[in-house]
């Protein structure tokens, strides 16, 4: 009943080079995921809402970076413009609308939310078309693929996972030693305390946000030459970013990092392995993870 | 014995004849609106009334239970509509491939249903509030996936095509247009009787201690985890039951039945309803189907105006419409000095 093909996957395990062509792959799908993750892994552990519109952010990103490119040709231009207007639509979004809804019952802030999703898959559809687009890859990484140990790896593959990774580092120092850093935490740990003390925790809040919403306009930007656009393509990545921020423990950005890999790697040997049920694997993942340790590998808070 | 544990034990049966009464009273109205909906064919002639009234059947099913989860049991499931989507394709394949009577199929798939609520209820129900909105959410897209990728079974993407056969069982031909309707009313006028009798039982005031304090109602002695899990398994055999009505009525099943819109209609079904009162989702229903077919002859951006009009509630009214018909009709009971 179910299609095996173990053959593929032992076959592939015994070769250096697909092992090495699945292993990038699997860690582009497993960063991009990481970006949009650690995004929602954020505003969980800052604002206490699961922003289910977060995958609209990533499509945002997407369309935003295609645009910039179309008009100016220039990659770099196309990255910032997907970060910095889907931070900006971040911010907006939350001030006007999310933050009517903080300690409100979790029905009112999953409507909210969803509104949001129809809006915004719309709005897209309005704007761009219903079709599928493309961006193409731009014309500095159309070099001949590295081969590393026989494997197939293109250039474009290892800027995505350096920025990534980067945003990674930057994101967890900036956390754990800036004073801002600071703040944030104190302000996810005592609200109420922080704004006695001064500071104004609208602005953090609004920040925060804008900050998940830049890194999943990020991941976008980073998808678009390398994935189809359509209205819509945010929410299989919202799920599978929440499994990953469940498989790694809401409000841990180390747990998000492993889980966006673990994930990645579940998905690009999967594919091998059990062609028609890779996202069924991810799902078993997720449910171990959940039944032997519900706090997920890295959360501290009880679920 | 006490004077406290008499006076307790003379209250019991005073108030098991008051949950008598009331019973009766149910049924009574179910009687009278079954009585409504019987004769509504024989006024008019139009079938775009009929139709509407066998969408909402099957939608009033699905969004009522998930009110026994979420104003009841206070579990927001944001993938309900899995299981609409599984008694749809359980039952259109089982009457597509076996070729069973009707009843047969009927309770084969609720014994299907069953068994998958209680695996994936088993799972989520233990978690809390959010997590357990999107662990059920993941499931719903699991099980759409699925539908979309085991294309020999369920015909991926075009969905069960071909029609479901619909031999007639005691004298009950439900291709025929208004047998399917008389059937739908049935099921829906039933459905919302047993739910009614589940929430007005001791069980259903079990889940809304368990939905205000589930610490307290544990230390009281009940297992929370396993009255959980019953509520999640029984909405689940009611929607169900709504996807059935759907699949006999499209005869088809489709993945749009399976995706996470449906859930997500679902609860602004509630929101759109109310969730304090019974009727409340049941309000909802037609409220939203009315919206439905109005948006979508007027623009084919739908959801634009349908996220507009949640927002309208959530963040504007955040009430649904029979709570303000309550709110209204007890002042008006209680004088204007209330």
């Amino acid at each position: 009943m179910l299609p095996l093909d173990l053959d593929a996957l032992t076959g592939c395990l015994a070769s250096s080079a697909c092992l090495v062509t699945q292993t990038t792959s699997g860690f582009i799908i497993g960063m991009l995921l990481f970006l949009v993750a650690v995004g929602l892994t954020l505003i969980f552990g800052v604002l206490k809402v699961v922003n289910f519109s977060h995958g609209a952010f990533y499509m945002f990103g997407a369309y935003f970076a295609m645009t910039a490119y179309q008009f100016s040709g220039s990659f770099a231009l196309a990255m910032l413009c997907g970060a910095a207007g889907t931070a900006i639509l971040g911010l907006i979004f939350e001030r006007v609308f999310m933050s009517r809804v903080y300690g409100a019952d979790v029905l009112m802030q999953l409507l909210v939310c969803y509104a949001f999703v129809l809006i915004f898959d719309d709005v897209v559809r309005m704007i761009w078309g219903p079709e599928f687009k493309s961006m193409g890859m731009p014309a500095a990484f159309q070099v001949a693929p590295l081969f590393i140990a026989g494997g197939v790896v293109p250039p474009y593959y290892l800027l995505l996972i350096g920025v990534a990774l980067a945003a990674a580092v930057i994101l967890g120092l900036g956390l754990a030693r800036t004073r801002i850093g600071k703040v944030i935490r104190a302000a996810a740990h005592n609200p109420g305390m922080v704004s006695a003390l001064g500071i104004n925790t609208g602005l953090i809040y609004g920040g925060v946000f804008a900050l998940g919403g830049m890194l999943a306009g990020l991941a976008g930007a980073l998808a678009a030459p390398v994935r189809s656009l359509t209205p819509g393509m945010g929410f299989s990545v919202l799920i599978e970013s929440f499994i990953v921020t469940v498989i790694g423990g809401m409000g841990s950005i180390l747990g998000a990092l492993i889980g966006a890999i673990l994930i990645g790697m579940i998905r690009s040997f999967g594919s091998l392995g059990f062609p028609l049920f890779t996202e069924g694997l991810m799902y078993l993942f997720m449910v171990i993870v959940l039944v032997s340790r519900p706090t997920g590998l890295f959360g501290k808070e009880v679920a | 014995m006490t004077e406290l544990q008499a006076e307790q034990a003379a209250a019991v049966p005073q108030a098991e004849a008051g949950l008598q009464r009331s019973r009766y009273f149910d049924v009574l109205i179910a009687l009278a609106a079954f009585a409504v909906l019987a004769i509504l064919p024989m006024l008019t002639g139009s079938k775009a009334l009929l139709d509407f009234v066998i969408r909402c059947s099957a939608f009033g099913l699905f969004a009522t239970s998930l009110n026994l989860l979420v104003g009841y049991t206070g579990l927001v499931s944001f993938g309900h509509g899995m299981f609409f989507g599984l008694g749809a394709y359980g039952f259109g394949l089982i009457m597509q491939r076996t070729g069973v009577p009707v009843p047969v199929a009927f309770v084969a798939t609720l014994v299907i249903t069953t068994i998958i609520a209680a695996v994936i209820g088993a799972i989520c129900v233990r978690l809390k509030e959010i997590y357990f909105a999107f662990v059920t959410l993941a499931f719903q897209m699991l099980i759409h996936s699925t539908i979309l990728s085991w294309v020999s079974l369920t015909g991926g993407d075009q969905g069960l095509r071909g029609g479901i056969p619909r031999p007639a069982f005691f004298g009950i031909d439900l291709s025929n247009h208004v047998h399917l309707y008389i059937a739908s009313c049935a099921l829906l006028v039933i459905g919302l009787l047993l739910m009614r009798q589940i929430a007005q039982s001791p069980f259903g005031y079990t889940l809304r201690m368990i939905r205000d304090n589930a610490n307290r109602a544990s230390f009281v002695g009940i297992d929370v985890w396993r009255a959980k899990l019953t509520i999640f398994v029984l909405a689940a055999l009611f929607a169900s039951t709504g996807g059935i009505i759907m699949a006999l009525f499209v005869s088809g099943a489709y993945p749009e039945f399976a995706y996470w819109t449906i859930s997500g209609e679902g609860i602004f079904i509630n929101m759109l309803g109310g969730v304090t009162t019974f009727l409340g989702p049941m309000v909802g229903t037609v409220l939203l189907l009315i919206l439905n077919d109005t948006v979508t002859r007027l623009t084919e951006y739908y959801g634009i105006v349908l996220g507009i009009v949640i927002l309208f509630f959530a963040i504007g009214l955040r009430k649904g419409l029979m709570d303000f018909v309550v709110e209204w009709y007890t002042q008006r009971r209680n004088g204007p000095g209330e």
